[in-house]
C-alpha cells in the first residue's frame, strides 16, 4: 500500500455545543481525484478546514504529508479553496495572484499559467468584485493551484459552474492528480461522483462509503451514486408513481 | 516573519486603498478641511480659547480617529471574506500581516499628517513654538496608534456595522477625557486617573507640548508611550488571529 497523502485518525470536531464530526477514519491517497460527498450540513467543509489547520479538533489527529495538519512545513504545500470565494474584490484578478504568489514565493509565470488554467485569461485586469460568480470562484481556484501544491483541498469549486466549464475543470483537476497531487474535492451534487476516481460519502459527521464509484455501485446494485447514498441510509429510492 | 511577505501585505494594502477613492479623499482631504473648519469658526471672533490651542489637539486627534476607523473596518473585512483564514493557511506570519497593515497605513498616515501640518503652519497660521518637523513625527505616531487599536478591535466585531460601533464605545470617551475640554488636571481625580491611562491622552499631551514649547524633550517622553500603547496593542491584535478557530 502507498503512503496516504492525508490520514485522518479517528478525528472528533465539535462546533459550539453540537458534535459535527464523530470518529472519522480514511486516508486520501495520491495521484488521484477523491470526491467528499454528502448531503448539506453533513460536515464536509467543517472536515477540510480540519485538513488545512484552520479548525479546531476536539480529539484525534489529521497528518498530511505525515506532517501535522496546519504546520509549518504544510503551509505551501496545500492549497485550499474555501467554499465561499476568498479573494479580494477591491483587486483585479492579476493582483489577488500578485499578492499570493508573493506570499508563496512563486514567479510571475505562476500567475499567467494559473489564470489560463481556469480560463480566466480575458478577464485578467478586470476587478475581481464586477466578475460573475463562478468566475470569482475561478479565481479563488487559481489562487490554489499558484504554489503547484502536492495536496489540493478544494471545497465545491464547481458550485454555480456551466457543465462545459464544470467539465474542464474536472480535467484539470485528474491532470494535476495524473502529476501526482492527491486532490480532494467536495460537492453536495451527488453527479460529481462518477467523475471520482475514489469517493467518500458522509452523512451527519459520519463516513458511510469509503470506495470507488464502480465499487459503490456493484455494492449497493444502484444506478448511480444518489441511488446509492440513499440506499445506504436506508431510504427506499423513489419510485415513479406512473409507469 | 519574513520580509517579503511583510512589505507583499503592505503592497497591497495600498493598491487596495488606491483603488477606493472616497477613503483616500476622507484620509488626506478630510483632515485639513476639519482643521480650517476650526481656524474658520474661531476666525476674528476673539472668544474661546482659539486656533492656537485648539489646532494641535485636533491635529492629534484627527489621524488617530480616521486611522482608527479605517483600519478597523478594513481588517475585519478580511476576518470575515475568509482572505485572512486563507492567508493563515500559507506562509505567512501573524507578525507580517500586522506590521503589513500598520506600514501601510502608517505610510497613509504620514500622507495625511504632511498635509494637516502644511496646511495648519503655513496656511491657517499655527502658532508653534516647537520645530514643526516634530508636529509630524507625534501625528504620525498618533495615526499609528488608531491603526494598532483598530486592528486589535476588530477581533471583537462580527460585521462592520459592529465595529463602526467601537468608534462611540472606545474614541469617544478618550475624546472627552484627552484635555481638549478641561485640561486634565482640573478632572475629578478618578477621571483625572483614567485619563492618565489612557493612549489619546498622551497623544494630544505631545502635540501640546511641541505647540507650547522649543523644549522637545517632554513631548519624545509623551511620544513614548504613545508608541508603547501602539506596541502593546499589535502585540495584542496577534493574540486575536489565531489559526485555528472553533
Ligand atoms: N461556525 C460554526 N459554528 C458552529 N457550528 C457550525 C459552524 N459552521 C458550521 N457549523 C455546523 O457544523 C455542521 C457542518 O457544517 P459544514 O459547513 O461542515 O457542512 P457542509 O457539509 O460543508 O455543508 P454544505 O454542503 O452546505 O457546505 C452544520 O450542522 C453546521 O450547523
Ligand atoms: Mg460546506
Amino acid at each position: 500500500m502507498t503512503a496516504q497523502a492525508i490520514e485522518v485518525t479517528a478525528l472528533c470536531v465539535e462546533r459550539g455545543d453540537r458534535t459535527v464530526l464523530s470518529g472519522l477514519d480514511f486516508g486520501v491517497p495520491p495521484g488521484q481525484v477523491t470526491g467528499l460527498l454528502g448531503p448539506s450540513g453533513c460536515g464536509k467543509t467543517t472536515l477540510m478546514r480540519s485538513i488545512v489547520g484552520v479548525q479546531r479538533i476536539t480529539s484525534g489527529s489529521v497528518a498530511v504529508l505525515g506532517e501535522p495538519a496546519g504546520s509549518l512545513p504544510l503551509r505551501d504545500r496545500v492549497g485550499y479553496v474555501t467554499q465561499a470565494p476568498s479573494v479580494y474584490e477591491d483587486l483585479t484578478a492579476t493582483e489577488n495572484l500578485t499578492f499570493f504568489a508573493r506570499v508563496l514565493d512563486v514567479g510571475r509565470d505562476r500567475i499567467t499559467a494559473c489564470l489560463d488554467l481556469v480560463g480566466l485569461t480575458s478577464h485578467a485586469d478586470q476587478l475581481v468584485g464586477r466578475l460573475s460568480g463562478g468566475q470569482r470562484s475561478r479565481v479563488s481556484l487559481a489562487v490554489a493551484l499558484l504554489a503547484e501544491p502536492p495536496v489540493l483541498v478544494l471545497d465545491e469549486p464547481t458550485v454555480g459552474l456551466d457543465p462545459v466549464l464544470r467539465l474542464e475543470l474536472w480535467q484539470a483537476f485528474h491532470e494535476l492528480a495524473a502529476a501526482g497531487a492527491a486532490v480532494l474535492v467536495s460537492s453536495h451534487v451527488m453527479d460529481e461522483a462518477s467523475r471520482c476516481d475514489r469517493l467518500l460519502l458522509m452523512r451527519d459527521g459520519r463516513l458511510i462509503a469509503d470506495e470507488t464509484p464502480a465499487a459503490l455501485l456493484a455494492r449497493t446494485g444502484a444506478t448511480d451514486v444518489e441511488g446509492a447514498f440513499l440506499q445506504i441510509v436506508g431510504v427506499p429510492a423513489p419510485r415513479r408513481v406512473l409507469s | 516573519m519574513s520580509a517579503r511577505v511583510t512589505l507583499a501585505v503592505c503592497l497591497r494594502v495600498l493598491t487596495q486603498l488606491r483603488r477606493d477613492r472616497r477613503t483616500l479623499a476622507m484620509l488626506v482631504v478630510l483632515p485639513c478641511a476639519l482643521l480650517a473648519l476650526l481656524w474658520w469658526m474661531f476666525h476674528g471672533t476673539g472668544f474661546g480659547p482659539g486656533f492656537d490651542a485648539l489646532g494641535p489637539p485636533l491635529l492629534a486627534l484627527v489621524p488617530f480617529t480616521l486611522m482608527f476607523l479605517v483600519t478597523s473596518v478594513t481588517t475585519l473585512r478580511e476576518r470575515t471574506s475568509g482572505t485572512l483564514e486563507r492567508l493563515l493557511t500559507m506562509p505567512l506570519g501573524k507578525g507580517d500581516f500586522l506590521l503589513g497593515y500598520a506600514l501601510a497605513f502608517g505610510l497613509m498616515a504620514a500622507v495625511q499628517s504632511v498635509l494637516a501640518v502644511v496646511v495648519c503652519v503655513w496656511l491657517l497660521g499655527l502658532t508653534v513654538a516647537g520645530p514643526v518637523w516634530m508636529l509630524l513625527v507625534v501625528a504620525v505616531l498618533d495615526a499609528v496608534l488608531g491603526t494598532a487599536l483598530g486592528l486589535f478591535v476588530s477581533a471583537f466585531a462580527r460585521t462592520e456595522f459592529q465595529a463602526v460601533q467601537f468608534m462611540p464605545a472606545l474614541v469617544i470617551p478618550q475624546i472627552l477625557l484627552c484635555g481638549l475640554f478641561i485640561a486634565r488636571d482640573a478632572m475629578p481625580a478618578v477621571l483625572h486617573g483614567i485619563s492618565e491611562v489612557l493612549p489619546l491622552s498622551w497623544a494630544v499631551d505631545a502635540m501640546q507640548h511641541v505647540a507650547a514649547s522649543a523644549a522637545t524633550g517632554t513631548a519624545w517622553a509623551d511620544l513614548a508611550v504613545v508608541a508603547g500603547w501602539s506596541l502593546v496593542l499589535l502585540v495584542l491584535g496577534a493574540a486575536t488571529l489565531r489559526r485555528r478557530s472553533a
